[in-house]
Parts: C-alpha cells; sequence; structure tokens
C-alpha cells in the first residue's frame, strides 16, 4: 500500500536526534564556520555512544545472516519478513543533524561512507575486522578515497594502482587521492580507515578498478594537504598519498580477478556503493534545505508576512510564491529521496532512483538556500545569521558523491537503456 | 510504514485502466480532438470501467469497500496518459458524486448516488470556474440568495463540461459571501446552457458556458443542507485529481519523446546520444516521478484523514509547471516534427498548458 507514515520507532529517534541537532549543533554551528579545522569534540564524544550502539547493531546483524547462511545447507526458509528500516533511520538521523549543521554532522565518527563499502560488499570476516571498531574505545571514523588530481566523475580513469606482491602476498598501493572527507580523522587522528580505489590492470580500464581497505598508521600512507572550503568547514577535506603502501591481500573488497577488458562487473560492483551513499547525501541536502525554509519563514512570519496556501495564483506575492516554490522543490526532492531509501531497505535495485533523488535534491537545496539569501535581504547576506553559510554548506550536495551532471548522465543512460558509448 | 507501491487490488484497477488508455483511447484520441466530440458510445465504454461507481460506497450502491483518493490519483494519471479531453469527460460525473458523497445529506446522497452506479453513462457535471482572469473559487460572483422555500441563482459560468447533455448540474455560487454548492437539475428554468466553448486543447471534451437567470431551486438542493460544503476540502480533491492528470499527460509527452530520441538520427547517431537531448529526457522523468510522489503523498492524507490543503496545493504549483516544462520538451525534442498535427506531441503541449485554467475541473 502507498504510505507515507513513519514507523514509530523512526519517528522517536527522529525527534531525539532533532533535539540534539538543535541542541548540541546549532550553538557551535558559526564558530566551527569561522574556526575552520577545529573539531568539534563534545559533540563527537556525544555521539560517539549511539553510534556504537547502531553499528554494534548492524554487526550483529551481519553476523545473524552469516551464520544463518552458513548453517543452511538447503537454502533458508521462505518466510515473510519485514523489510528493514535501517537506511530509512539513516536518512532521517541524518537529515536531522544535517539541519543542526552539516559540517559537523560530517565529523560524526563511525563507518560513514567507507564503513558503507565495507557493508555493501565486504565478507562478514572483514565485516568482524574492519567494522568491530566502530562498536568500542576511543571514537574512529572511516573515509573514501576516490577522486584523484587528474579525475574526480571520470572514475574509470583512476591513475593509482594495486600490484600485488605474491612472495608477502601484500597489495602495494601507489598514487594519489584528494577530496578525502573525514580523511584526517579516518587516517591520522584515529584509529579507522580509509577505502581506497586503484587499479590492479590498468590496461583493463574499468574492470580493473578495485576498491582496499587502508587502516590509519599504516607505512606509505600520509596526509599531504588539508583543504580551505566554501562550506561544510567543520568537515576535514583532505589529500592522501600512498607510496608503496603495503597492505594484506584480504584488504580488498569484492572479487579480486580482473573480468576480460570491456566487461565492467567488477566496476558496477563499486559503483554499487554510490547507490547506497547517494541518497544518503540527498538527506543531508534535504536538512539544511528544510532548515533553510523554516528559518525563512520564521523570519518572515515575525515580520507580520504569512505565507497564504491556496489561494489563486493571481493573488499570490512574489514572495509567497518563491517560498512556495522553494517549499515545492524540497517535498519534490524529499520524496524521490525516501523513495530510493526505502528501496535500499526492500533491498530492490535503485541506481535509477538513487541517482534520480541525488540529482534533485543537490539542485534543490543550491536553489532553495540561493533563493533564501535573497529573500532575506541584508540579514541573508550577514554572518549575523546562518543563511549565508547554509547556502554555501548546501552546494556540497550537487558536488560530491557525483556532480548533479554525472547523475543526470546515470539517469540519462538508465532511461533510454544506452551505454556509455551510446551516451556519452 | 513507508512504502510506494500501490495495493494488488489498485495495481489490478491500473493495469485496467491502463489497458483502456493504451487500446481503446489512444487509437480514436486524436480523431476526436480534431473532431470536437467524444461519441456516446465511447464514453458508455469508458463508464463501463466503472471508475466512478470505484469512489462510491456499497451503501449507495457502488463497490467502494474502502473510498480511496490515492485509487481516484492513480487511475486519473491513466486516463490522462491514454487522452486528456476523454479523461475530463469520464470523470466529469464525479463532480458531481463526489461532492455530494462527502458533503450532502443523507436524503442527497440516497436520492443521487446510486444514479451514478447504473450501467449507463451518468451525464452530470459541476459548474464552478466564471469568466474572469482573476477567478477565485472562494470569492464567486454568481449569487444563491434564499427566498422562501427556494433559493435563486444568478450569474455566469464557464468551463462546465457537459452542460448542454447533463441531467444533474452542481453549480457553486456564493451565499453571503461564502461559496456553497447547489443541486440543480438540467432543464430548469433560468438554468441557460451558452455556446459550446472552444479552447486552446482539450478539443473533444463539450464545455460550455452557462448562464444563471433568476435560477430557483429547492431549499433542500443545497449540497449539505443548512451546514453547506466544505469548499476547502472538495478544492483539495480537485487539485489531486488535475494533478494526477498533469502527471500522466507529462508521463505521455516524455515517453513519446524519448522513443523517437533514440530513432532519430542526425550526425550518424541517436540524437538521444547528445547531452543536450538526454539530458532533458532525464530532467523530465525526475520531474515527473516527483510530481507524481507529491500527488500521492497529498491523496494519501486524505486517505488518513490528515489535513491535506498545502500538500495538495503544492502538488498541484508543481505539477502544473511541470507538465509545461515537459510538454514543451517534447515538442523541442521532436525539433519541427514536433509543430505538425501528425505527431500527438503539440497536442499535449496545447493539453499541459491548460492545467493552471483546470481549478474544479476533474475530482477523485
Amino acid at each position: 500500500m502507498i504510505d507515507f507514515e513513519l514507523p514509530d520507532q523512526i519517528k522517536q529517534q527522529y525527534a531525539m536526534f532533532r533535539q540534539v541537532a538543535q541542541a548540541s549543533m546549532r550553538p557551535i554551528s558559526r564558530d566551527l564556520d569561522e574556526n575552520e579545522h577545529e573539531k568539534p569534540w563534545d559533540f563527537i564524544n556525544q555521539m560517539w555512544p549511539v553510534i556504537q550502539m547502531q553499528e554494534g547493531h548492524e554487526l550483529k546483524r551481519a553476523e545473524k545472516k552469516a551464520a544463518a547462511i552458513a548453517a543452511a545447507e538447503k537454502p533458508a526458509k521462505p518466510r515473510k519478513k519485514r523489510p528493514s528500516t535501517a537506511t530509512l533511520l539513516m536518512a532521517h538521523m541524518i537529515e536531522a543533524m544535517s539541519w543542526g549543521d552539516a559540517g559537523i554532522y560530517l565529523c560524526i565518527p563511525g563507518g560513514q561512507l567507507g564503513g558503507e563499502a565495507i557493508k555493501a560488499v565486504g565478507t562478514i570476516e572483514q565485516k568482524r575486522r574492519f567494522l568491530k571498531r566502530f562498536t568500542e574505545g576511543e571514537p574512529k571514523w572511516a573515509a573514501m578515497a576516490i577522486t584523484e588530481p587528474c579525475c574526480g566523475s571520470d572514475t574509470a580513469n583512476i591513475q593509482a594502482t594495486a600490484r600485488l606482491d605474491e612472495e608477502t602476498n601484500e597489495w602495494v598501493l601507489n598514487g594519489e587521492k584528494i577530496f578525502v572527507t573525514s580523511g584526517l580523522m579516518a587516517t591520522q587522528e584515529s584509529d579507522g580507515f580509509v577505502v581506497v580505489w586503484a587499479s590492479v590492470d590498468r590496461s583493463a580500464r574499468r574492470a580493473g578498478i578495485k576498491s582496499f581497505v587502508v587502516e590509519a598508521g599504516t607505512p606509505g600512507m600520509k596526509v599531504t594537504k588539508t583543504e580551505e572550503k566554501l562550506g561544510i568547514r567543520a568537515s576535514d577535506t583532505v589529500s592522501l598519498l600512498f607510496e608503496e603502501c603495503r597492505i594484506p591481500y584480504d584488504n580488498i573488497l569484492g572479487n579480486p580477478e580482473v573480468k576480460k577488458e570491456g566487461t565492467t562487473k567488477g566496476f558496477k560492483g563499486v559503483m554499487k556503493t554510490f547507490d547506497a551513499s547517494r541518497p544518503l547525501v540527498a538527506a543531508s541536502a534535504m536538512g539544511i534545505a528544510r532548515a533553510t525554509i523554516e528559518f525563512v519563514k520564521e523570519m518572515l512570519e515575525k515580520d507580520g508576512v504569512e505565507i497564504r496556501y491556496g489561494l489563486p495564483r493571481h493573488q499570490l506575492t512574489g514572495l509567497e510564491r518563491d517560498v512556495m516554490e522553494m517549499e515545492a522543490q524540497y517535498k519534490a526532492a524529499w520524496l524521490l529521496t525516501l523513495r530510493a531509501v526505502s528501496m535500499l531497505d526492500e533491498r530492490r535495485p535503485n541506481a535509477i532512483e538513487s541517482s534520480m533523488c541525488k540529482a534533485k535534491a543537490g539542485m534543490a537545496v543550491t536553489l532553495i538556500t540561493q533563493k533564501a539569501v535573497e529573500i532575506l535581504g541584508p540579514l541573508g547576506y550577514s554572518r549575523k545569521c546562518l543563511v549565508e553559510k547554509w547556502m554555501r554548506d548546501a552546494k556540497i550536495n550537487d558536488l560530491f558523491e557525483g556532480t548533479g551532471q554525472i547523475n543526470t548522465l546515470i539517469v540519462a543512460r538508465r532511461i533510454l537503456g544506452f551505454s556509455r558509448r551510446e551516451l556519452k | 510504514m513507508i512504502s510506494f507501491e500501490p495495493t494488488e487490488e489498485q495495481q489490478m484497477l491500473i493495469g485496467a485502466v491502463r489497458r483502456f488508455a493504451d487500446k481503446e483511447i489512444r487509437p480514436v484520441y486524436r480523431d476526436f480532438e480534431e473532431e470536437g466530440e467524444i461519441p456516446h458510445s465511447f464514453a458508455q465504454k469508458g463508464w463501463e470501467l466503472g471508475l466512478t461507481a470505484a469512489g462510491i460506497p456499497e451503501e449507495y450502491e457502488g463497490f467502494a469497500e474502502e473510498r480511496s483518493v490515492v485509487t481516484g490519483a492513480l487511475y486519473a494519471e491513466e486516463l490522462a496518459w491514454g487522452d486528456l479531453a476523454i479523461a475530463m469527460h469520464l470523470l466529469a460525473p464525479g463532480l458531481f458524486a463526489y461532492p455530494v458523497l462527502l458533503c450532502g445529506t443523507t436524503e442527497q446522497k440516497e436520492s443521487y448516488l446510486p444514479h451514478f452506479c447504473e450501467d449507463e453513462f451518468k451525464s452530470a457535471t459541476a459548474a464552478l470556474i466564471e469568466p474572469t482572469i482573476r477567478f477565485d473559487p472562494a470569492a464567486l460572483k454568481t449569487t444563491a440568495v434564499l427566498d422562501g422555500d427556494e433559493y435563486v441563482l444568478n450569474g455566469n459560468k464557464m468551463y462546465v463540461p457537459l452542460a448542454a447533455t447533463a441531467d444533474l448540474i452542481l453549480v457553486y455560487a456564493a451565499e453571503d459571501g461564502a461559496t456553497q454548492g447547489f443541486l440543480v437539475k438540467g432543464g430548469t428554468q433560468g438554468l441557460e446552457v451558452g455556446d459550446r466553448e472552444k479552447h486552446m486543447g482539450i478539443k473533444a471534451l463539450a464545455t460550455y458556458e452557462l448562464s444563471l437567470n433568476n435560477c430557483r431551486i429547492p431549499r433542500a438542493g443545497k449540497l449539505g443542507g443548512e451546514s453547506g460544503c466544505d469548499l476547502g476540502q472538495l478544492m483539495t480533491l480537485s487539485r489531486i485529481a488535475t494533478s494526477a492528470m498533469a502527471v500522466g499527460v507529462a508521463r505521455a509527452s516524455y515517453e513519446y519523446a524519448l522513443a523517437y530520441a533514440k530513432e532519430r538520427e542526425a550526425f550518424g547517431e541517436p540524437i538521444a546520444s547528445r547531452q543536450a537531448v538526454a539530458f532533458m529526457l532525464a530532467d523530465m522523468a525526475v520531474d515527473i516521478d516527483a510530481a507524481r510522489l507529491m500527488v500521492w503523498e497529498a491523496a494519501w492524507r486524505v486517505d488518513q484523514g490528515k489535513d491535506a490543503a498545502k500538500e495538495a496545493y503544492l502538488a498541484k504549483m508543481f505539477a502544473d509547471e511541470v507538465v509545461l516544462r515537459v510538454t514543451d520538451g517534447g515538442v523541442q525534442v521532436l525539433g519541427g516534427y514536433g509543430y505538425i498535427r501528425e505527431f500527438p506531441v503539440e497536442l499535449w503541449l496545447r493539453n499541459g498548458r491548460g492545467f493552471a485554467a483546470f481549478d474544479g475541473l476533474a475530482m477523485v
């Protein structure tokens, strides 16, 4: 049945996250924007137990599933089970946190995108080895290293290499990665890890690209630069250099075999992690969008301006039209996001829906926040309010995890049934 | 629990309506458009889908176990995908039946609703829109004044579908400044059906001007009796229906343009191989899906008994823009051919442009 009702449990947790955002994020939001490279340690320590619990649950579930698969000689009894709501909860957490502050949200410890990659394609042993750390001890981070100075969207062109040293049974990584979100926290400030995309066979192009887990402190990996950015300044974005960086053979995610040139099956597996991460980026965008719309309406209300829904359009003021357009764009993007998220929970392929919501959300939040700065005029542009910051923060959502254009391209190829060759 | 899957019954219904749209409507809609006429026999065939009766509860001889606006939105999209004029013709009786169902007195429901559950197409309609550029359903110029045991209606209406043949017309008029509905039988003295209207699109749909000159109806003919009707709720249902139709029209144009762009070659490859074209199509796909989800959410809220006024209003605002952008894009993708009436996309652009004017022209 078509249904838009959140399960009660998620409603409750969402309300809790919203409180945290209000109480612990908003008060430090401006400070962390003005003092780039500082970390919200109080907030991090506050969130860590929550993350530990979540990651613990997920790991336990993965164990259970692995045990069931191992035990069952015959295929498990087909029993009707309720679809998971893990992604739905995650999306709501991210939305609420990003309402608080999208940069600070990115500082939340835990697996984040790197963890998602392992959850998506890792073996149970890998999940144990790499994800257990998020259930114990001090706060830890994981990061994802894909982009290189020469290529971002064109991931098939990745130059970093992973060479197998058969004598020691180790992968040897060489290359440079840039724009690694939380790279500093994951590789230098905690016992975390980074998932690195590298080619095991450059002549095989796409088919040669694999992802590898490199743990913090591995010799041969170092942070060479911390970027200064337009927004999300609380979150660190770094360059990582790999020089003869050796990691155990078992740190490769997915099938190590290189399918023959021209086939892209392995690469598609790697790309699959985007299907899971893009709706979550969209959810973050939607948090900023909601914050902005709420603030604009609140300011207008204080000024005695009411937004009158239901009127014939000729009676609307330009201002009302702008606000309603913002709200409609927000709703459109949020519903597309919920759809992509719920398909993930139902374990249905969602590549097109995932790119759709990401493209829409990135564009929507960009337009919404830019319009808000305009509507609020001198106050919108002033650093007294957070709106100008939200506009700067928002823009990242149309850039990372695939620019709006790349996501549009993916949607286009899918609806047309075109390959990369047929639609460049 | 959040879900985007129609129920099995809904899927069956959509399947049936989609087949009707594809196999029955699509072969004839262009001819109907050029002729400016939907033959009665065709309307009868469409009536046999039982869509209007599907929204009327069993106690009034319909077959709705549970009335669902989501279901209405689903079939409205499918019908409009077939053709908007035909969809509006087939749903016109609902313009009378559903307000009676939602706001009518028990007596009104009992006396009118069973007629909509019979085998014969029940020609009924509503008269809401007035001939002014600044039309406002909440501030009508048509008036209703109580005179003894009768209401006296005066004013002018336009965009009244099927008015010339309708047995029943729900006339909206202002009583002491508030919009109320009045149940008027066709042929009532003072009710004058004017000229058949000529529009930019939906040419097959017979709509008329209507004038009310001291048209008297019994006091009991006021929709909802003394307590009247909830205009806000009726507008919400209308917005959901028309937005769903906008999605249907947009989808028709998008699908056609998509197929064309894959076939049509320029510079040695399909035009869809160019991002300039492919991105237009991708944007269309995203916006159509988004508009549909907004319609569904508003419809779901109504079904849940939640206030859906704002959601329906924003959904319509969004869908109105999407259908125009998409149908314009459809013409653009076909280039010069898009302008030729041999191809359907120009018709969809003309129909798509109308949605901003279609307040209260359909209901589910």
